[in-house]
């Protein structure tokens, strides 16, 4: 079991550094994509089979397709192998500062976790379980979620959508 | 493997018997592998032939719908260690296997400017993930290669990651005309993605499960014995069968949503900078998907591996799968011979503007049928009623409204 999780670990962390490292953007997404299918495998490893099918069917189904399509539409040269901007202090700078406090807020919570040893009891994990849970006890949860995500996606496409104008009157 | 109780026959259980007296043989800590491995090698050889043995009925049954007589030459090889030699050609039969050599002996030519990878690991993507579907399907009454929980969870997100490949083989060809039909292929797949998984809500709501043999095993019994109890055959069940095939046929590329490839119009799609094995690859992988979309659909809809009536039960159940198995494969050549190219604007309008409501509304049908369970004798009448006109009304006023404007057709001519 050790090594199966070592495994899907390395595979998890390796491909999203390599991501990070290439120059190659649609090579960077899809090792984004491996390593999100690394996190589905974990989730299978850990028990947790519907979340793990939700991981496949969401990331690799679905969101993999959201950024593909984000960088072959913004992107008008995918042989550029330029940095995209010209290097900055200032934008070093900011990078490194939110880079250190992401990196703070997540060690404070880690550290101020407390990880039990192990799990009292087996949690009761069926499809069914989960199902009950969701529209139950988190229904206003799942709707507030949802509608969040709606209108994320409308102000995307409001965002996304520059209709050329071509009477100036219009642009006001 | 599940929970029912043994009540087949020695034939319904035969394959299991074979299993097991293979893997008694080794020793025990080979054991759980040998036995996982048997399950695999079984529906890959069953389904590699079913796909092999599908493409040449598919030929002959264009061929005869097109008033042709399709591939018949193809006899045994001469070997020319054997003394006496089989003249008959055997109605053509052995073309798929000819058809193999020769995609295998074909040469591969891989564009100068592709990106060698991914251009390589598209079809192999795009096979493991279509091959992976038919691991939740039931067979059987005992034969299911594995019995999940979230079953119906896995298949779709199996199926999901077919798109990535497309993509992949699409961007790595490095031709325009490959990258364009590609994100067609994406918007008509994403496109009917959503139908297809909302023709399959209701029988999740109605039998409350998402394991596909719970749901096979919820349609089991006959009235009088005779009339089964497929989900086929209530109204929220047809509509959700006609709402899934439809998808079913644009999810897998089929006519008349082939635009992805649309061989006689655009040169290949995706597939323009594939040849040889790796293009034999993508086809295999098409038809996979086709046979295990229909093996789901015969799954949720028309019952499994149920027999259809009472006294026909001794005929073994995976037999009875393959059988409907089979007519939908036949429905779906039948169809591909039939119906005319839609244009890509129809396509996506087909599906957003109609199936999808549609869908959505049959969802709430089959809340409503589940909510009305416990009616009986004239108020089943009732429900039937109901559920039908929630389900017929729209359709036709949908209908109606959509195609104002382009039906009929007048045609004139020049006097």
């Amino acid at each position: 079991m050790t090594v199966a999780l070592i495994f899907i670990a390395v595979l998890m962390l390796g491909s999203a550094a390599t991501a990070m490292v290439l120059r190659n953007l649609i090579h960077s997404a899809l090792l984004l994509i491996a390593s999100w299918a690394g996190v589905a495998a974990f989730y299978l490893w850990a028990g947790a089979e519907f979340v793990a099918f939700a991981q496949v069917l969401v990331y690799v189904g679905a969101i993999s397709m959201v950024v593909l399509f984000a960088v072959l539409l913004t992107r008008q040269n995918l042989d550029d192998r330029q940095p995209a901007e010209p290097a900055s202090r200032a934008r070093a700078l900011a990078a490194v500062l939110i880079g250190a406090s992401v990196a703070g807020v997540i060690t404070a919570t880690v550290l101020s976790t407390s990880f039990k040893p192990s799990a009292a009891e087996a949690p009761n994990a069926t499809v069914k379980q989960i199902g009950l849970d969701l529209m139950e006890s988190h229904g206003a949860t799942l709707l507030i979620v949802g509608v969040i995500l709606t209108v994320a996606l409308l102000g995307a496409t409001v965002i996304a959508a520059t209709d050329k104008k071509s009477d100036p009157e219009d642009a006001q | 493997m599940s929970a029912l109780p043994p009540a087949g026959s020695f034939l319904e259980r035969a394959p299991l018997e074979l299993r097991d007296a293979v893997v008694q043989v080794l020793p025990v800590p080979v054991q759980w592998l040998a036995h996982h491995l048997i399950t695999i090698v079984a529906v890959l050889a069953v389904f590699g032939l079913f796909f092999a043995f599908t493409t040449i009925a598919e030929r002959k049954l264009l061929a005869r719908l097109q008033n042709r007589r399709g591939p018949n030459r193809t006899g045994l090889p001469r070997f020319s260690i054997l003394p006496w030699h089989l003249k008959h050609t055997l109605f053509g039969l052995s073309q798929p296997f000819a058809d193999a050599v020769k995609a295998l002996t074909k040469e591969d030519i891989v564009p100068a400017a592709a990106d060698k990878l991914l251009h390589f690991l598209a079809p192999v993507v795009v096979v493991a993930f279509s091959l992976m579907t038919f691991a939740v399907l039931p067979f059987g009454r005992f034969l299911i290669p594995v019995d999940i929980d979230a079953a119906l969870l896995y298949f779709f997100a199996a199926g999901s990651a077919t798109e990535l490949a497309i993509f992949m083989a699409g961007w790595s060809s490095r031709n325009k005309y490959s990258l364009l039909a590609a994100m067609r292929a994406l918007a008509q797949l994403i496109s009917y993605e959503l139908p297809l998984i909302l023709s399959v809500v209701p029988i999740v709501l109605i039998t409350g499960t998402l394991s596909t043999q719970t749901i096979v095993v919820a349609q089991g019994n006959w009235s009088f014995g005779l009339l089964p109890h497929w989900f086929v055959f209530t109204p929220w069940g047809f509509a959700g069968f006609i709402i899934f095939l439809i998808s079913a046929l644009a999810e897998s590329n089929r006519s008349p949503f082939d635009l992805p490839e649309a061989e006689s119009e655009l040169i290949a799609g995706h597939l323009t900078e594939y040849s040889g094995f790796k293009y034999a690859l993508f086809f295999m992988a098409e038809y996979f998907g086709l046979t295990a979309l229909s093996g789901l659909g015969v799954t949720l809809f028309l019952g499994g591996w149920q027999a259809p009536c009472a006294f026909l039960e001794f005929i073994p159940s995976y037999l009875w799968f393959m059988l409907k198995l089979i007519g939908m494969i036949v429905f779906f050549i039948w169809v591909r011979g039939t119906l005319l190219r839609l244009r890509i604007d129809q396509l996506t309008r087909l599906s957003w503007q109609f199936l999808v409501p549609l869908a959505l509304i049959n969802v709430g049908n089959a809340a409503f049928w589940s909510l009305t369970s416990g009616w009986s004798g004239p108020l089943q009448l009732v429900r039937w009623g109901v559920s039908l006109a929630v389900i017929v009304i729209p359709f036709i006023a949908m209908g109606r409204t959509l195609t104002a404007g382009f039906a009929p057709r007048t045609y004139r001519y020049a006097p």
